[in-house]
């Protein structure tokens, strides 16, 4: 359904991304996964026709974003980051400007406002002005202006961000309703969110592609080792070099004076073995914890791993 | 066709429930009959004068000492005002990044520019009918002739359009309503007041210059002649206008 072959856009002389290749079928729920700046926000513009792309081609239904963008625009649904949002009008009247903006006949209007309002769960503040509604409130206009022309794909744009758990909850929920009847393409810098709602993740680091996979696969694979962070009272010289002597420990890393990550192969269980050799040095432990890899640290470890294998 | 309309009727919306759009014709209002009745009074006064000089019942020319007046000063009036109109146009939507919404919409950018066109001067329109009550006094209690006010109306119109479409340009270089304003309120006061370097540009120049100025072209409208030649002036200046209007929108989605 929507087809990506080799897209660069330059912003000046800095490039935005670089050479990204990827397939999306259609029914498709892809999170597109990435540091700020990493060049998710362009990849989308691109796809919603509304940037052309420095060079490289992007396809959707067939259709070229670039020749064919006015009728590629009927069948797509965007969110930009910051929700295109007039802040001086009615809800129901701004998604009754949108549904005529992208082509709903005027008899048909009032049925699709319904219907987004229904679905988007606005009825209560439809007659409300837009620039007076909560955050949550007004991402959920944003998403219901992106479906008002029921369109076969959605291209949300950090659909979560700035709002609060208890909207980002109701929000994820939406999108998982919206996911049985539509091509879904959304993007986060927030790895859970990505698991919990998409089949396939993108990550893209610096305007390259890090990784296209499915959940799971990803998951195990970089669950390939573990980690512990060790926290002591005083730093003595040699804990580096005892801690390297456990069996099973591959890295050790010191992160402040007295706190070191500890990298390990995988179901080592060493942490009987790094608070006996604590006990016995007397180092005095004050936190020995399982360390959970941030997004960074993936986005580190895929990098590094590509580089390998170029290597 | 359909998709200007839909553009235009959201900006007419937006400016119907701001305070601007009656802030803007109170005060276009309130300068405009300000003007007019002095003009009024220094003709009741002049003619006074003749009448007692002369002694004889010959009326002087309402129509180019009261009507003639009266529109240019308007003219000007609305060469401060119309900046404050179109100053929104481009630069609010990129300020609130509703831009995107468009630009993600199903309809051509020329669609997008006519239709903010559309409602600027539908605004404009407005503001000059309802100013009409000065003028449409004096046919009741005078014996104006009715033809130049028409044409002068006409001549109004077509100036306004040019300062809409140089004030659309101007909003659509940046996104901040200020400097839109203040760009184009200076790209039309050059228009206006080109005229002034004729002579000392010298005769080639200063004939070219003489032709650009957007007054130039006003005078006939005002006498009560519609010649082609000013007709295809103030469109062409208008289309131009949006034409780089365009150029200027559609090349900053390259950038």
């Amino acid at each position: 359904m929507i087809e990506v072959k080799k897209l660069s856009k330059s912003y000046g002389p800095r490039e935005a991304i670089r050479n990204l290749s990827f397939q999306i079928g259609k029914g498709e729920v892809v999170g597109f996964l990435g540091p700020n700046g990493a060049g998710k926000s362009t990849t989308m513009n691109i796809l919603s026709c509304i940037m052309p792309a420095s060079s490289g081609t992007a396809k959707i239904c067939g259709l070229d974003v670039f020749e064919q963008a006015l009728e590629i625009r009927r069948l797509i649904g965007y969110l930009p980051e910051t929700p295109p949002l007039y802040s001086d009008m009615v809800v129901t009247d701004y998604l009754t400007f949108t549904a005529r903006l992208r082509g709903v006949p005027s008899k048909k209007t009032p049925s699709a406002v319904g219907q987004v309002i229904g679905k988007c769960s606005l009825k209560n503040v439809e007659n409300r002005i837009i620039g007076r509604l909560s955050k949550g409130y007004q991402q959920r206009v944003g998403i219901a202006q992106a479906l008002i022309h029921d369109p076969d794909i959605l291209i949300l744009d950090e659909p979560t961000i700035g709002l609060d758990p208890i909207q980002i909850i109701e929000i994820r929920k939406l999108i998982q309703e919206l996911a049985s009847s539509h091509t879904i393409i959304l993007s986060s810098h927030i790895l859970p969110e990505i698991t919990q709602i998409c089949k396939r993740v993108i990550i893209i680091n610096d305007g390259q592609i890090a990784a296209v996979d499915s959940l799971e696969s990803l998951t195990t694979r970089l669950r390939k080792g573990e980690r512990l962070l060790l926290k002591v009272r005083q730093n003595e010289n040699e804990i580096i070099e005892k801690l390297l002597t456990l069996e099973k420990v591959a890295t050790v890393t010191e992160q402040e004076t007295t706190q070191f990550i500890i990298d390990c192969e995988p179901h080592a269980e060493i942490q009987d073995a790094v608070a006996k050799m604590a006990l016995d040095n007397n180092w005095g432990i004050v936190e020995l914890k399982p360390a959970s890899m941030t997004l960074e640290d993936i986005f580190l470890k895929l990098t590094l791993e590509e580089n390998e294998v170029k290597h | 066709m359909k998709n200007i309309w839909i553009v235009a009727k959201r900006d007419l919306g937006s400016s119907f429930n701001s305070p601007v759009f009656y802030c803007l014709t109170t005060v276009f209002l309130v300068l405009n009959g300000f003007i007019f009745v002095n003009i009024l009074n220094f003709f009741s006064l002049q003619s006074f004068q003749v009448q007692q000089q002369r002694g004889a019942n010959i009326g002087l020319n309402l129509n180019e000492m009261v009507i003639e007046p009266s529109l240019q000063n308007m003219a000007v009036i609305l060469l401060l005002i119309i900046p404050l109109v179109t100053m929104r146009s481009f630069a609010e939507e990129k300020k609130s990044k509703t831009f995107a919404l468009l630009l993600s919409s199903p309809i051509h950018l020329g669609e997008i520019i006519f239709g903010k066109f559309l409602a600027c001067m539908i605004i404009i329109g407005l503001m000059i009918i309802l100013s009409v009550y000065s003028i449409g006094y004096l046919i009741f209690v005078g014996q104006p002739e009715i033809g130049p006010i028409f044409t002068g109306y006409l001549g109004m119109f077509l100036m306004a359009g040019c300062y809409v479409s140089m004030g659309l340009f101007a909003s659509s270089l940046t996104d901040n309503q200020i400097v839109a304003a203040a760009t184009s309120f200076g790209l039309a006061l050059l228009m206006w007041i080109l005229g002034w370097a004729t002579h000392a540009a010298g005769p080639e120049l200063g004939q070219l210059l003489e032709y650009l100025a957007l007054v130039t072209h006003l005078e006939p409208f005002l006498k009560g002649l519609i010649n082609s030649s000013d007709l295809v002036y103030y469109f062409s200046f208008i289309l131009f206008g949006l034409f780089l209007t365009h150029r200027v929108l559609e090349s900053s989605r390259w950038r």
